[in-house]
């Protein structure tokens, strides 16, 4: 089985969000750069193919050069090879026609993205993928059990799960559960250094259409100060709620 | 050129609320168009109650095939609506199900496509939303640039406006294929009989501070006297304390509710994220310096272990001669 990862270049989840150039551009002045957590549970699940099933894990990003050390740290978890797509992630038809492309070439038979990046929050790479490529696809996807070219995963729905069956190739929009937090790898020194010497494939964007634009980021509004209630006057906290903030 | 919504429906075939909010949004945009609402139903009993939120027409779609939802199948069924209706705006709500066909339904349209899309659009010409990024620690102004666009509202971001309309019902038998099916649903689980975050109007939340899992059924009182869903911090589901389900966050669900009550908290900020779109959040925090306190309406320190059952009990009072 070949597995695809599609892995997307992050803020990490501790970072605060400052923009640029008249609010035009996210200032990444000091911002550390991570592996989008719907992702990483997607890579170290595939990881479990690699060495449960002997299935082989390419990650792929679509990002400039400084989103190798991200791409190296998915080698270092344990990929066999990467590929950098050279283009900035102008918007998300755009990566995913990029990652289209790489999939065609590539005859995957198992792609698993993340359900969202932590960054835009598009949440519709994946869907765009297996529309474009006509592939079987499970969104929010918290099991995933592949056997011969069948597929059985469990997708979360508003307030439970569904079990649904399915054949290769297929895209998964991956989110925590498809392992367990605990489980994610940390790269070991022995996995950083094999890293460096495994292959990163640079390959240049096919033209593609770009259908969205950000154009201006905003903050949203501070806060007023929080009103504090005693605890010895629970009533004064239900009167609030019940005639000020009218939620109760 | 109507606009066209996905009025979605629950299992039992009534409208979610989602569906409403929908409606009234796509109203005032069509207002702003100069234009009309076309909804579209898949097995709901009850169509008719979308000329509550100015609805104009209603495409009918029952068939038994579609009894579960099937991402492929009912994305196809909205590009085939579109297509007849000649639409250039398609409107979805922020469901798992509907971020689900989302993608699905934007290139089969060759449309651009928008999530967590709040408030009405900034600018018609050239066509731009506000939406949340970064988890919501910042908006965006995005910028659609295709003719047919689709947007997915987020939930509780517009509310629901009343707005009386003469709906006409128009019965639709789109064409389906096997290909629709090719994601097989076997089983079904859903809790019955309990508020899902999804869903909920009110969320009460446990953090660390709560000590073990033994501790939660004070919460559980206390949401059940609010008629809230059970919600909790990271640590607490990493801990093996609450589901997976429940943990609410940057890397678990959102929340945007009208209500949000943490108890034991710290508030990291991650968490933070995930629940900012809330409208009203109240703190229970032993600790002053919590940063909590910092984004939330109003607060008690205090005990939570004294404070909570106390609470309960006052607000059954209040539920009891309101």
């Amino acid at each position: 089985m070949k597995i695809l990862v599609c892995i997307s270049h992050v803020p990490d989840t501790t970072s605060k969000i400052n923009f640029t150039n008249g609010d035009a551009e996210f200032d990444t002045n000091g911002v550390q750069f991570v592996i989008n957590p719907n992702d990483e549970f997607g890579l170290t699940r595939a990881i479990w193919f690699q060495e449960q099933q002997g299935a082989n894990v390419t990650v792929v990003n679509v990002g400039g050069p400084d989103t190798e050390p991200t791409l190296r740290k998915a080698l270092a978890i344990g990929a066999n090879e990467a590929i950098r797509v050279n283009a900035a992630p102008k918007d998300g038809f755009f990566v995913a026609t990029q990652l289209a492309e790489v999939i065609k070439a590539g005859n995957y038979d198992l792609i698993i993205a993340g359900k969202e990046s932590l960054d835009y929050n598009g949440g519709m790479v994946p869907g765009m993928l297996a529309a474009i490529l006509g592939y079987n696809f499970v969104n929010s996807c918290t099991e995933l059990k592949v056997d011969g070219t069948s597929a059985t995963a469990s997708r979360e729905i508003d307030g439970g799960k569904e079990i649904v069956s399915t054949t290769l190739p297929l895209i998964i929009g991956g989110q925590k559960g498809l392992v367990e937090e605990k489980d994610l790898k940390i790269p070991n020194m022995r996995g950083i250094m094999t890293a460096r010497t495994k292959a990163l494939t640079v390959l240049e964007p096919v033209n593609a259409e770009v259908t969205t634009k950000a154009v201006k980021f905003e903050k949203p509004a501070a806060k007023s100060a929080v009103k504090l209630i005693s605890p010895d006057n629970l009533d004064e906290l239900i009167n609030l709620l019940h005639n000020e903030a009218k939620v109760i | 050129m109507s606009i066209l919504i996905y009025a979605e429906s629950s299992s039992e075939g009534k409208f979610k609320k989602v569906a409403f909010e929908l409606a009234s949004y796509a109203k005032k945009v069509a207002e702003s168009l100069n234009t009309t609402v076309t909804a579209i139903t898949v097995n709901n009993t009850n169509a008719a109650e979308l000329s509550k939120y100015g609805v104009d027409k209603v495409l009918k779609v029952s068939n038994d095939k579609l009894k579960n939802f099937t991402a492929k199948a009912y994305a196809d069924i909205i590009k085939q609506a579109a297509d007849k209706e000649n639409v250039k705006l398609v409107l979805l709500s922020s469901t798992t199900d509907s971020l689900y066909m989302a993608p699905l339904v934007a290139v089969g349209l060759n449309a651009s496509f928008a999530s967590n899309v709040v408030g009405l659009p900034v600018s018609m010409s050239p066509f731009q939303v506000k939406r949340t990024a970064f988890s919501n620690k910042a908006y965006v102004i995005s910028e659609l640039e295709t003719e047919v666009k689709v947007l997915s509202l987020a939930k509780n971001s517009y509310g629901l406006v009343e707005n009386a309309s003469t709906l006409t019902e128009e019965d639709f038998a789109p064409t389906l294929n096997d290909g629709d099916f090719s994601v097989k649903v076997e089983s079904v689980e859903k809790a019955s009989g309990k508020v899902t975050i999804a869903d909920a109007e009110v969320v009460v939340s446990g953090g660390r501070g709560l000590k073990g899992p033994e501790n939660w059924g004070m919460l559980e009182d206390l949401a059940s006297v609010l008629g809230a869903a059970t919600a909790c911090s990271k640590p607490v589901s990493d801990l093996g304390w609450r589901p997976h389900s429940e943990h609410v966050g940057q890397t678990g669900k959102p929340v945007a509710t009208n209500l949000y009550i943490a108890v034991g908290i710290s508030g990291a900020i991650q968490h933070i994220a995930g629940i900012s779109s809330s409208k009203v959040k109240v703190v229970i925090n032993s600790d002053p310096e919590a940063p909590f306190f910092k984004v939330a309406d109003y607060g008690i320190v205090g005990d939570a272990f004294d404070i909570v059952p106390r609470l309960t009990e006052k607000l059954r009072e209040f539920k009891a001669n309101s």
